[in-house]
């Protein structure tokens, strides 16, 4: 069975790099599966996790990605992973928050980016969730 | 017999000094390392974002994303300051002020107004003492770079940018070029210019898009900004540490020369004090 290359980067660091002959990922619109000599494709991920068939292995490889970006080629597969959660009230909150530590040089969090922060931590633990679910499923 | 005690005292607290900018220099040189591992591990993504970038602009010529919007006249700049969080790293963060001062006045010369963007206390610091339009800031990084703490203050002038409040981003940072070297650095974010679009594909192909390819090049307009200010700041990180490390190397140095100094002043003084007491119990002796 012919293999395509996978990389999973993210601005901080490689996460992952290997071979892979079947991958899913959590496209924004829905779960798309990838074969090699797939036509080129970009397209947005959400939060969640990306499951690859490896070759010469039964277990299937998980990563798990705070969103981020999926360019498809015939024979590789690129996953521009975000490292923090991303989200347009997010990022305004973070914005109105580093306004603030400008205004007034504090350090405090304020309680619009700790409920932002809330909502970002509880993807997080959704995310690790699925992962978890869907290990639980392949055991049984 | 207590000759010099003052120089026995001043010898001590030297020594004490040097104890502590000999540790801090370990310190420094054991995350030196590991801040230029995160620095160079920064560096697929921004190269990965780029080359996806460069096709998608390519395939698409007009996209008319308001980031990628140039103005002809520039009335208002936004300049992004880097700085570190604590002092006592040698003239890395005066160097980076400087350049970023000189650009200041160039600026305001061609009657351009500036809203500063700080990142690190000194840069705060710095820029509220010149009264400067701080617009946002994020401060106590710590020694990791973490791309969380960036995303509200460039949300900010983005979005200014975006809104055509500003004609221009700049960011200044100190550029790491080895242990010895740190180099204070000046770059355009915004608009972007032609070099952060270099087109490798002669062959015309294209993508699918998913949902479509405007909301898909913002995407990575906005990563690739990050990522070029997220490689900046672990840059200037690893900047910090070497710029200390050498600072405190050179005041270890110092304080070791200092010691030396003030041993050969206390000795000459006890040498002096044994003289004096010698030649007066015989100069006692023979009045006897």
């Amino acid at each position: 069975m012919s293999k395509m290359h996978v990389e999973v980067v993210s601005t901080e660091q490689l996460i992952y790099s290997g071979e892979a002959e079947f991958l899913v990922a959590p496209a924004l619109e829905g779960e798309i599966g990838v074969y090699p000599r797939h036509v080129p494709l970009l397209t947005r991920i959400k939060p969640g996790v990306l499951r690859m068939t490896v070759p010469g292995s039964k277990e299937e490889v998980l990563v798990a990605v705070s969103g981020g970006m999926l360019e498809v080629q015939p024979t590789h597969i690129t996953v521009l992973a975000d490292t923090a959660i991303r989200g347009e009230d997010l990022d305004e909150a973070r914005a109105n928050e580093a306004k603030r530590a400008a205004e007034e040089s504090l350090q405090h969090a304020t309680d619009d980016l700790s409920t932002a922060k809330a909502h970002a931590a509880l993807a997080v633990a959704i995310a690790q969730l699925k992962a978890l679910d869907y290990l639980k499923k392949r055991v049984h | 017999m207590a000759v010099g005690k003052e120089i026995l005292t001043k010898i001590r607290s030297v020594q004490n000094t040097q104890k502590i900018t000999r540790a801090m220099q370990m310190v420094s040189t054991s995350k030196m390392r590991k801040t230029q591992e995160r620095m160079r591990a920064a560096r697929p993504y921004a190269e990965k974002v780029r080359t996806v970038m460069a096709h998608l602009a390519q395939a698409n010529a007009d996209l008319g994303h308001p980031l990628l919007a140039r103005r002809d006249v520039v009335k208002r700049a936004g300049i992004i300051l880097v700085s570190s969080d604590k002092g006592l790293c040698g003239g890395l963060n005066v160097n980076s002020f400087k350049r970023f001062y000189a650009k200041v006045k160039e600026l305001q010369d061609q009657n351009v107004e500036i809203d500063v963007c700080c990142l690190g206390q000194k840069a705060l610091a710095a820029t509220q003492r010149a009264r400067l339009n701080v617009v946002a800031s994020a401060v106590q990084l710590g020694d990791i770079p973490k791309m969380d703490k960036l995303i509200g203050p460039l949300t900010v002038l983005f979005k200014q940018y975006a809104e055509g409040e500003l004609d221009a981003v700049y960011i200044v940072y100190s550029g790491f070029i080895n242990t010895m070297k740190q180099e204070p650095t000046i770059e355009q974010l915004l608009p972007l210019t032609p070099h952060h679009m270099v087109v490798e594909h002669s062959h015309s192909w294209d993508y699918l898009y998913e949902p479509d390819a405007p909301s898909l090049m913002e995407f990575l307009v906005k990563r690739y900004l990050e990522s070029v200010v997220y490689q900046a700041l672990a840059e200037n990180m690893a900047s910090e540490q070497a710029a200390r490390m050498v600072a405190m190397k050179a005041a270890t140095d110092n304080a070791g020369n200092t010691i030396k100094q003030l041993r050969l002043v206390y000795n000459k003084a006890r040498q002096a004090a044994i003289t004096t007491e010698l030649s007066e119990i015989v100069a006692g002796a023979a009045a006897v």
